[in-house]
């Protein structure tokens, strides 16, 4: 259960590097190939529709992961002796079912309970992306190891200090890789909230779609592509410098 | 000091419970270091935890200066308590300074009175602080960060340490290093200590009092040499094993078993005067010292035999001298080496202060040593 969160580690500082690069190399290639048949020129009008149809992506993916990250905080179980092994499995399981539910269900439902606009949009990107940050979490925790804990109690920690002194911040460099991997999921699944009448770049895409016209949807794609490179570059930066050097693989 | 008594602890269902420690009681004088010695599920670790009440007695009770620890709130009786464990855990999250000012951290002590408290004692292990205070754990070797654990427990300077192993991850030749270190600190910070090993020779370089135990139970507690002169029973007479009375060899002092009357000739005086002096005072052997008064050669009373000419024709270099603040192993391993029935003791100068021979050894260890 915790091994693929475990090995996803040496995982993370292969993707650092290579993705930002793979996802360029896809756009550009996109863009060359757009340029070369003569469709460029169907781009620009878009061009003045996108700073306005782009900018609830941050508003949507700010507030979506906002409150998830400190949420699934606490909700990845502690591994030390309050939450027996057992139980904690069970809580997971539960979270890995939920995992398996597609994004556009997850908006459909949440359309139906809190009806359209940005409300069920930010909670359905909330919902969606819960799991890796509490799997990541949870796997991080169990991955400190035991000794550490026996130290910090012997020394005279109390279990809340142990908690926030030295499993977090040794958990850390995981629970970055999980929050990480949700707002790559969140960024891409956020054209999904057009859907739901929540509007942003998705509009362009789903019309140009519709429309079967190809610049349009690339004028929506390749924005969020952009965009998920962008805050995936950022967030990693602040995982590389927020991360003491002692547990930092990367430093 | 500390006092157990009656120290029980019972794990699993009560009616059918598995007693890992079984009624203890001992007492350890304050500013000496014990040993809790024994195979591995005898209940050592069990006992020493129920201390810092990591593990909860299920009767008995443990004292501290008199202080009953059990009517003490457990996370200031901790935090009271020096604790070094085997696997060391430094955090590796923290830097050196930071790992070593935890406890001080806790206690709320001043920030400028502890990073100073950290620099202090990593200087007294020989340990730069200009370059160690800001590493991480990680970038230090297994010694180092050893001994910045062993600091970490000493950072808040409390009267009583509980050491679980603490060199039992290092290499033999470190080992042996950072024993000798810490038993001349133990010298100037006077702690009492509980220390748990299961390496007997580790055991008596390292304690004034060993307790041995097996299944729960203490066996004996004794100072190194009288448990070694005089082991309590079977079990513990095999625990020691066939070479003990070889183990007592490091407990005595050289300065304690050599003799100091001993023969010095010239090199130009007549051996056959120098053998009149040997035969009248019973020695095996005179020495020549140099102006230093360093032992220089050795006339033996089988080569004075020959009865003529000086004593500078049949003297035999001295191979090896060993310090007068050596102990007997070090004084026998020399006389083994060297093929040297006597031995030459030197003091700090080098000057000749005593005289080591087989029979001074034998007559030591017969009369249980120095105790």
């Amino acid at each position: 259960m915790s091994s693929p969160a475990i090995l996803a580690a040496p995982e993370e500082r292969r993707r650092l590097a290579v993705a930002p690069v793979l996802v360029l190399i896809v756009v550009a290639g996109a863009v060359a190939w757009l340029w070369s048949s003569g469709m460029a020129g169907g781009v620009p009008p878009y061009s003045g529709d996108l700073p306005h149809l782009a900018r609830p992506h941050p508003e949507l993916v700010a507030p979506a992961r906002g409150p998830a990250t400190p949420a699934a905080g606490p909700r990845g179980p502690r591994p030390s002796p309050p939450a027996p092994p057992s139980v904690s499995e069970m809580v997971m399981q539960v979270f890995n079912i939920g995992s398996t539910v597609p994004t556009l269900a997850i908006l459909a439902l949440s359309m139906t309970v809190l009806g359209i606009g940005t409300v069920p949009a930010v909670f359905g990107l909330w919902a969606a992306t819960l799991l890796p940050i509490v799997r990541n979490t949870y796997a991080g925790l169990r991955a400190v190891p035991p000794h550490l804990v026996e130290a910090a109690t012997g020394m005279g920690m109390t279990p809340r200090q142990v908690l926030w002194r030295v499993e977090l911040p040794n958990a850390l460099f995981v629970i970055f890789g999980g929050i990480r991997t949700a707002l790559a999921i969140c960024v891409g699944s956020a054209p999904l909230v057009f859907l739901i009448g929540a509007g942003g770049l998705g509009e362009l895409i789903f019309t140009g779609i519709a429309l079967d016209e190809l610049p349009m949807m690339m004028a929506g794609a390749i924005p969020t592509a952009l965009i998920a490179v962008l805050v995936d570059f950022v967030f990693g930066q602040i995982q590389y410098h927020l991360v003491p050097r002692g547990i930092n693989p990367l430093r | 000091m500390i006092r157990l008594e009656n120290l029980t602890k019972h794990f699993g269902p009560p009616h059918n419970p598995f007693v890992a420690v079984d009624n203890v009681s001992l007492d350890l004088p304050t500013g000496e270091i014990c040993v809790l010695l024994g195979p591995s599920g005898c209940g050592k670790t069990t006992t020493m935890k129920m201390i810092n009440r990591l593990i909860q007695p299920t009767s008995g009770k443990v004292f501290i200066d008199g202080r009953d620890t059990g009517a003490v709130d457990p996370i200031e009786l901790r935090r009271s308590i020096g604790y070094v464990i085997q696997q060391i855990g430094l955090f590796p999250n923290k830097t050196v300074e930071e790992n070593i000012c935890v406890v001080p951290d806790l206690l709320g002590w001043d920030r400028r009175k502890s990073r100073t408290r950290a620099k202090e004692l990593l200087e007294l292990v020989g340990l730069q602080p200009d370059l160690f205070l800001r590493r991480y754990p990680k970038e230090l070797s297994g010694g180092q960060q050893q001994r910045v654990g062993v600091l970490r427990a000493l950072a808040a300077d409390p009267p009583v340490m509980l050491m679980d192993e603490p060199f039992g991850a290092i290499d033999p030749i470190n080992r042996e290093v950072i024993q000798e270190e810490f038993l001349k600190m133990q010298k100037t910070i006077r702690k009492t200590i509980i220390f748990v090993s299961h390496d007997l020779d580790e055991a008596v370089k390292m304690a004034d009092k060993i307790a041995i135990f097996r299944g729960g139970k203490l066996e004996q507690y004794a100072a190194p040499d009288d448990l070694l002169a005089r082991p309590a029973n079977g079990f513990i007479e095999d625990f020691l094993g066939s070479d003990r009375a070889l183990k007592r060899l490091r407990l005595i002092s050289v300065r304690d078993a050599m003799e100091t009357d001993f023969i010095t000739v010239r090199s130009s005086d007549p051996v056959a005067s120098a053998l009149e002096r040997m035969r009248s005072s019973r020695s095996a052997a005179a020495f020549v010292l140099d102006a230093d008064g360093a032992p220089q050669s050795l006339l033996s009373a089988q080569a004075a035999d020959a009865r003529s000419g000086a004593v500078g024709d049949h003297a035999e270099p001295v191979k090896g001298a060993v310090p007068t603040t050596g102990d007997l192993r070090h004084a026998v391993s020399l006389m083994f080496a060297h093929d040297m029935p006597l031995l030459p003791c030197v003091d700090e100068g080098g000057k000749m202060a005593g005289v080591m021979s087989y029979r001074s050894i034998v007559h030591n260890l017969g009369h249980g040593g120095t105790v």
